[in-house]
């Protein structure tokens, strides 16, 4: 048997305006270019892709089926600026073939700075989830991908999921295969799914590269590859940001038409067939434990975190934002919260990375900013403004020893 | 084939005052390294002891030096009062000849200030063109394959020399007329930049930037410009920091104080820094045309007790001003290159430059602003005098990508230029 299980990732963070050290004002956000950025996108990418799985599900009946993580700030941002594009999601939720993940609300790294933030910003998506699509999420993924053991015990103690993810990478997984299902060291029922990088990043990065052996990649070809994981796995777990859809490879590379094709073609052989992330934890038994004592994630080739805290801008940026956690909460004002949780969306570090900075990359396409060092300066003016704004609400208080007094006050 | 040049440069140490001495200099030198023969004719307008164009080694102390140092350069001076800055530009660059005049005996120093008494007189004109005269005498024993001239004041030598010879004219911009004067051009001294350009088989620019200028400029064809960066003699080793205590913060402009380097906007943007920090101390090092000006415009502001100015140091001071330094700021409004960002880094200071700076396109790791932006100019200072982590950044990845910046790379990238004026593989 081999089951393919799609999981694609749906997300944009909120970008910074450029604020300076001069800048007085609350608002943050650049409300033009995320409204344009979105609306771009939604036209690329996410109408047509949202569009042609609808199709797909459809001509299938039933057979046919993926999985999504749509952050609640995407979701937000659709909401306003391309409502459209929510609703095509609802009506591919309404036709239980595709089922919506949980993570953090606003695609952060709370995990490694206040687990309650994190516990927090996991049950804000699952409402969220609930509210807009009527499912209540079974399975976690954390942002990025990034994961280990302490990450794995954490939602299992939050509770409510059947599986959680990660990168299938070499280094955790040595000898084994990803196509099976594991599970964490210390947890009881809490499964683990392993992303095949291989067959990932086939779409996701290699599809148009004309250097690769393997271009043109059919539907037929990639079907086989599938194929040849019968008798070796259970699963083929394919995590792609939704992104590549339209966005990072184009229309005219054909990635539409290789989509088109693909259900049909992996269904010609009898033991394949499509699964939602949940159906897969429930359809397979764990078959031995994955011990990741480090953080991984699907990050580059690194598969590490040196992409959001590689430098020590990208530790002082994070670190500052954390400190503030207390005296916001002791704020009591949803205003401030907000923006707070905004700025925790692993973007404006990734922005800061100074990693492939030296030889002129491809995270430029990804990077409103000129230089990693124009991004921080940026972030920590906001910052500096956001830490005045608390001060304000909570005047004398060394308000994280006494977050209680400080809201009464 | 080895190809032997004819260099027509400027300035070689100890008396080096400014950009145009060092990049000939550290140009030379590296292709000493790499074996590539050159006769370097220097405008020298020191007491003639020698026949005009009479080879200077064994008479001049520092030609001496440098005979035994550099293996494969020949030095030789040509009598000539040019200086690479036009007076008033660098008063530093007249200063030095000045006060060597009157050590050595025998200098007529009221004609050497007659020479360089004004922007660009009829003095300045005549002399480029004594200056073609003796260098066409000078060559005449000499054998070399191509010419290479550096900046205007020697194309007209340059363009005689390779009429009468036949052989290839190569000219380096390391700055145009544009840059030193902004808008309020010259026309005679572009008239002779347009010449030697248009005269040349190969223009070698410093930049892009100066690319883009000389093609759109002075319409020359594209295709024969061809941009080589500068070099830093880096070893990579840290300087020695200044260990005395510091409870301000200090940033530092290091340039000649004229229109073209941006001192008003350095003075506006420290201004706006006062607003925000109190604990700043602003140096700038140099001299200019614009010094008294920038003098009464930092008391006009109110910041005259922030801002101190040195005028022009040399040596052991230069070290120190860097070693207190917290943030470079290179302002300039047109800057071809800039190699003084590089030396700051060099001296464990992190730079803010402008984006009309050669080394604005070639350089990542440093802080990049336009010159007129005075908010962000200021912006950017708090943040690196704020926050360490920055300050460390800059300064730890911007001394790694110094290093990539190799004299031998350009003298390498110039001798191929050399193969391709020539039709030679």
């Amino acid at each position: 048997m081999a089951s393919v299980c799609f999981y694609f990732q749906v997300h944009q963070p909120y970008r910074l305006r450029h604020y300076t050290i001069f800048d007085t004002g609350n608002d943050y956000f650049d409300n033009h270019k995320n409204g344009e950025i979105c609306r771009k996108v939604a036209n690329k990418c996410y109408m047509p892709a949202n569009q042609l799985f609808l199709d797909l599900i459809r001509r299938h009946r039933g057979r046919f089926k993926i999985s999504y993580s749509t952050t609640g700030i995407i979701l937000e941002q659709l909401k306003e600026y391309a409502p459209d594009v929510l609703e095509s999601f609802q009506k591919l939720a309404d036709t239980g073939c595709a089922e919506f993940l949980a993570e953090t609300y606003h695609h952060s790294l709370s995990f490694l700075f206040s687990p309650s933030e994190f516990a927090d910003q996991i049950e804000a998506h699952r409402q969220v989830i609930y509210d807009l699509f009527g499912q209540r999420p079974r399975v976690f993924r954390n942002t990025e991908l990034i994961y280990n053991n302490a990450i794995a015990q954490a939602v299992e103690r939050i509770g409510g999921f059947d599986a959680i993810l990660a990168e299938g990478a070499d280094h955790i997984l040595g000898y084994r295969s990803p196509n099976y299902v594991y599970r964490p060291p210390n947890t009881s029922t809490l499964k683990l799914l392993l992303k095949n990088y291989r067959l990932s990043d086939d779409i996701a990065f290699r599809f148009s590269n004309r250097d690769w052996s393997e271009w043109p990649m059919k539907a037929e070809k990639f079907a086989q590859w599938v194929n040849a994981v019968n008798g070796n796995g259970y699963v083929v777990n394919l995590f792609i940001d939704y992104e590549t859809f339209g966005e990072h490879q184009w229309e005219d590379t054909g990635i539409f038409e290789f989509l088109r094709h693909l259900p049909t073609e992996i269904l010609k052989h009898p033991d394949n067939d499509f699964k939602t992330l949940s159906e897969a934890a429930a359809a397979y038994d764990a078959v031995d434990v994955v011990d990741v004592p480090f953080l991984v994630s699907w990050a580059d080739t690194e598969r590490d975190l040196s992409a959001w805290l590689g430098n020590a801008m990208q530790h002082s940026a994070i670190r500052e934002l954390y400190r503030l956690e207390a005296m916001v909460r002791a704020s009591n004002d949803p205003q401030l919260m907000d923006d707070w949780r905004r700025l925790q969306t692993s973007d404006h570090f990734y922005y800061m990375c100074t990693k492939w900075f030296a030889d002129g990359d491809v995270h430029k396409y990804f990077n409103p900013y000129d230089s990693p060092y124009d991004s921080y300066i940026n972030y920590m003016n906001i910052l500096d403004n956001l830490r005045s704004r608390c001060s304000v609400v909570a005047p004398t208080s060394p308000a994280h020893d006494h977050p209680v007094s400080a809201m009464s006050a | 084939m080895k190809i032997k040049t004819l260099m027509l440069g400027w300035e070689f140490p100890p008396f080096i005052s400014g950009g145009l001495g060092t990049a000939c200099y550290g140009l030379t030198k590296a292709m000493d390294r790499l074996g590539i023969p050159v006769v370097f004719i220097l405008p020298r307008a020191m007491p003639i002891r020698l026949t005009a164009g009479g080879e200077l080694a064994g008479t001049g102390t520092f030609g001496q030096h440098y005979q035994t140092e550099l293996r494969n350069i020949r030095l030789r001076a040509v009598a000539s009062t040019l200086t690479p800055y036009a007076p008033g530009q660098s008063r530093a660059a007249a200063n030095w000849r000045k006060t060597r005049a009157k050590t050595e005996n025998g200098v007529d120093v009221i004609a050497l200030e007659e020479a360089t008494g004004a922007n660009y007189g009829p003095d300045m004109q005549e002399e480029v063109y004594r200056y073609a005269v003796r260098v066409m005498k000078a060559a005449e024993g000499e054998e070399f394959d191509i010419i290479h001239a550096h900046d205007w004041m020697t194309f007209p030598a340059g363009i005689a020399l390779a009429t009468q010879t036949g052989k290839p004219l190569v000219v380096q911009v390391h700055s145009t007329e544009f840059d030193r004067s902004g808008e309020h051009v010259n026309q005679r001294v572009y008239d002779i930049e347009r010449q030697g350009m248009h005269a040349a088989s190969r223009v070698i620019a410093v930049s892009n930037y100066t690319r883009n200028i000389v093609i759109n400029r002075y319409g020359v064809p594209p295709e024969k410009v061809e941009v080589v960066y500068n070099g830093i003699d880096f070893n990579g080793h840290a300087e020695a920091s200044y260990a005395g205590p510091r409870s301000d913060k200090t940033v530092l402009f290091l340039g000649r104080v004229t229109m073209q380097k941006g001192p008003e906007y350095f003075l506006f943007a420290a201004k706006r820094v006062l607003e925000k920090m109190d604990n700043v101390k602003f140096v700038m090092v140099g001299d200019g045309d614009m010094l008294h000006r920038s003098i009464e415009l930092a008391a006009n502001l109110g910041i005259g007790h922030k801002v101190f100015f040195t005028r022009f140091l040399r040596g052991e001071d230069v070290d120190r001003a860097y070693q207190m330094a917290d943030l470079y700021v290179m302002p300039s409004v047109s800057e071809p290159f800039g190699i003084a960002p590089l030396e700051a880094l060099q001296h464990n200071v992190p730079v803010l430059v402008s984006k009309t700076s050669g080394i604005a396109e070639a350089f990542r790791n440093a802080l990049k602003v336009d010159f007129w932006d005075i908010n962000e100019m200021a912006n950017k200072m708090v943040a690196v005098l704020r926050h360490e982590p920055l300050h460390e950044m800059l300064l730890r990845e911007g001394r790694k990508e110094a290093l990539r910046f190799r004299w031998e790379d350009s003298a390498a990238r110039v001798n191929d230029i050399y193969h391709e004026a020539l039709g030679v593989g």
